[in-house]
């Protein structure tokens, strides 16, 4: 490809048309800002966005006509495969990386205080709502956008168990999950039998009804002032300084002095063992044929649909599936919090699990866990951004969808060799 | 029938009407290229807020007059709110014409969390309002009571009804509503003809930002509140009616929206109005489950 000439009358023009629009679209909204019925100028904003615009599409624009910018809008037409297969025989090294991992966060809980473990606490709830969304969203391909109700049935059954029936940690870690897997499959029954799209705009809706009602339902759920939750139990020993429900607390049991981190701790060490068998069981799934056709259906559900798969079934289990571990991180969630209340339940928290799927890479276990814990802990950080949070999710989710749509991190499979003599 | 199923009976309709015009923006994006617009709530929120700005703008330059500031408000809103739909689907949907299934829909999350925020950080997370632009109501006695018709809910009614209009119009008889119509029924073979159809889909989104737009004022004159949020609510039950009419029917999304609004506003009326939101959402998955073409639609059918 020869070098191409660089056409600068046009980038001029693009740029222009840029700022004309960005001067309409930001104009009003930036510029004139509401104060009661009156008004404030503030024209000094608009025009910076404005030059910003400019001068990025200049900028763009001019990049594009080099033959590097060429080679990259040529990269984006091709639309790859949903898999990066590897040359047979490949040998991964992710074992030792995983390994390192877990030693790392065994000794971690040693050296951390008691801030560092709530955020690390923080962290792996969302790696676990992560792994449960990847499920529906990156291997089946099923836009969930009310992910946050099963997350949200997780917590409050604890909460509401704890309330009503006597119920403690340890019995509703199970039910929850089955719980949520249920609510999973009687919402998901009849929508999954449709086109794909009305399934997200079902989910969104699901997810609303769920907070609505535990914020209206003042009686039974406290409404917007919440529920408190009980903290989990080791073998009925309490973590607590004084027995609530008639049990001992630990440090009687054993004669030691009580520490308040210890339910952190506890919490923290269930958690990880959790994550890990989730982990586990996502990993031999998607190499069973349930997980195969798990992305088949993603890939071309027609193809599945004449070969004999039941798709209706296939995508009730993922939906299940990721429910039952949404529901799972929701009473992690409200032991951990010791309360719970619907404001944590809102539609910011689903969009911020599907922005860790997406930057993680759809299907990728190790893109996900990644990404959970950089967007997670990232804001704790950089508590001087968090009004831009919201603004930088959206940018991330457009931009990742424009120039990466399968994520950061993409599924690698090793290839199979056929062996001599067999015919292939 | 007493009172106050007539006084829900009109607050319904005027209600309807609006998600009526909201569902067009809906249901004619899907029928052009098969995507959930999920942004399109958003343009809805960012109108309100340009109607309001129009409005305080106006009254800084002395114009009170209701019919010359109607006009005016209408003119910007409308203008702006298309240039909004087209720079949303020119940023984060032309892209991805030829990507996954899944890609346009993240991204329509993206964008509308993007308008959200950038509403919130440039005008406040307070709530915002306008003034009582019209005063006065009519008054329909039935037996003891009265139904009360504000001159607001008349106009909503006229300028509702005035817009759909005008939109059949334009879809119907002009060169571009019969380029629209045969680029949603066939894309590949509109091109083939020598339509543009990329500058149909701009065309598509700046109608129905439009329209939103339009919503956008009249649902502001009624209620006189709005705030950052605002789109969000409204999307999913405007999406609703489109849904309840049949996805990618015009009638239908009209139709629907009216009888959304019916529906909700007797809810509210009869058993509770702090579940009305959780009817209407349960409306749509009912109906999503029993009738999944809508009322006008026609069923889909799926070819290789």
């Amino acid at each position: 490809m020869s070098s191409p000439s660089i056409d600068l009358k046009k980038a001029v023009l693009d740029a222009l048309m840029a700022g004309l629009l960005a001067l309409v679209v930001f104009g009003p909204i930036v510029g004139v800002v509401l104060q009661g019925y009156a008004f404030q100028m503030e024209a000094g904003r608009v025009a910076w966005m404005v030059g910003v615009f400019m001068v990025g599409r200049l900028l763009l624009s001019v990049f594009l006509q080099t033959a590097r910018g060429q080679r990259l809008l040529d990269s984006f037409e091709q639309t790859s495969g949903g898999v990066g297969v590897l040359p047979p025989g490949h040998k991964s090294r992710i074992k030792w990386v995983i390994l390192t991992l877990i030693v790392l966060a065994c000794i971690f809980p040693f050296f951390a205080n008691k801030y560092l473990l709530t955020v690390v606490i923080f962290g792996l709830i969302y790696v676990l709502l992560g792994l449960g969304l990847n499920i529906v969203v990156g291997l089946a391909g099923l836009l969930d956008l009310g992910f946050v109700g099963f997350y949200a049935i997780g917590a409050y059954g604890l909460a509401l168990g704890y309330e009503y029936l006597g119920l403690g940690f340890w019995t509703v870690l199970p039910l929850a999950a089955v719980t949520a897997a249920l609510a999973g499959a009687i919402l998901g029954f009849p929508v999954l039998r449709m086109h794909g799209d009305y399934l997200a705009i079902v989910t969104l809706g699901f997810g609303e009804i769920i907070r609505l009602v535990l914020n209206n339902w003042l009686s039974f759920t406290g409404g917007p002032n919440g529920m408190s939750a009980p903290a989990p139990t080791f073998f009925g020993l309490e973590f607590a300084r004084r027995a609530k429900d008639g049990g001992t607390p630990y440090h009687e049991f054993f004669g030691v002095s009580y520490d308040a981190d210890m339910k952190f701790l506890f919490i923290y060490a269930v958690l990880f063992v959790v994550v890990l068998l989730v982990l586990y069981i996502k990993h031999r799934l998607s190499r069973m044929p349930v997980g195969r056709a798990w992305e088949a259906l993603r890939e071309d559900e027609i193809a599945c649909r004449a070969m004999g798969l039941n798709h209706v079934l296939v995508k009730l289990s993922a939906f299940m599936l990721g429910a039952s571990t949404a529901g799972l991180a929701g009473v992690f969630f409200a032991t951990y919090s010791g309360f719970v209340n619907p404001a944590s339940f809102t539609f910011f928290e689903s969009a911020l699990i599907l922005a860790i799927v997406v930057l993680g890479g759809m299907g990728s276990t190790v893109g996900v866990v990644i990404a959970a814990f950089v967007l997670t802990v990232t804001p704790e950080l950089l508590r001087s951004f968090a009004d831009y949070r919201v603004l930088l999710f959206g940018v991330l989710m457009v931009v990742m969808m424009i120039w990466k749509p399968r994520g950061l991190i993409r599924i690698n499979r090793i290839g199979i060799a056929p062996r001599k003599g067999v015919a292939p | 029938m007493d009172a106050i199923f007539w006084q829900q009976m009109v607050n319904g309709l005027t209600l309807g009407a609006v998600y009526g015009l909201i569902a067009i923006g809906y249901t004619m994006v899907y029928g052009i290229i098969g995507m959930i617009n999920f942004a399109h709530g958003e343009v809805y929120m960012v109108s309100a807020y340009l109607a309001a700005i129009a409005i305080a703008l106006l009254g800084f330059f002395g114009i009170h007059s209701f019919p010359l500031v109607i006009l005016g408000t209408l003119i910007f809103t409308i203008v702006v709110t298309g240039v909004y739909g087209f720079a949303i689907e020119r940023i984060a949907y032309k892209p991805l014409r030829n990507s996954t299934r899944l890609a346009p829909l993240i991204s329509a999350i993206g964008m509308s969390l993007i308008l959200q925020n950038y509403v919130q950080l440039s005008q406040g997370a307070r709530q915002q309002g306008i003034p009582t632009l019209l005063e006065g109501s009519l008054r329909l006695h039935i037996g003891d009571d009265f139904v009360q018709l504000t001159y607001t809910k008349v106009f909503i009614l006229v300028a509702a009804v005035l817009g759909m209009l005008a939109l059949t119009f334009i879809i119907q008889k002009t060169r571009l509503g019969r380029m629209c119509r045969a680029t949603q029924q066939d894309r590949k073979m509109a091109q083939i003809l020598g339509i543009n159809t990329d500058r149909v889909i701009s065309y598509v989104f700046i109608i129905g930002a439009a329209m939103a737009g339009l919503a956008g004022v009249l649902i502001t004159l009624n209620y006189g509140t709005f705030d950052f949020y605002a789109g969000f609510i409204i999307g999913i039950k405007a999406f609703t009616a489109a849904v309840l009419g049949g996805i990618g029917s015009l009638p239908g999304a009209m139709l629907g929206g009216l009888i959304l609004g019916i529906a909700e506003a007797q809810f509210s009326g009869m058993v509770n109005t702090d579940y009305k939101d959780v009817f209407s959402f349960s409306l749509l998955v009912l109906i999503l489950i029993f009738r999944p073409q809508g009322l006008l639609g026609r069923p889909q059918v799926t070819k290789v």
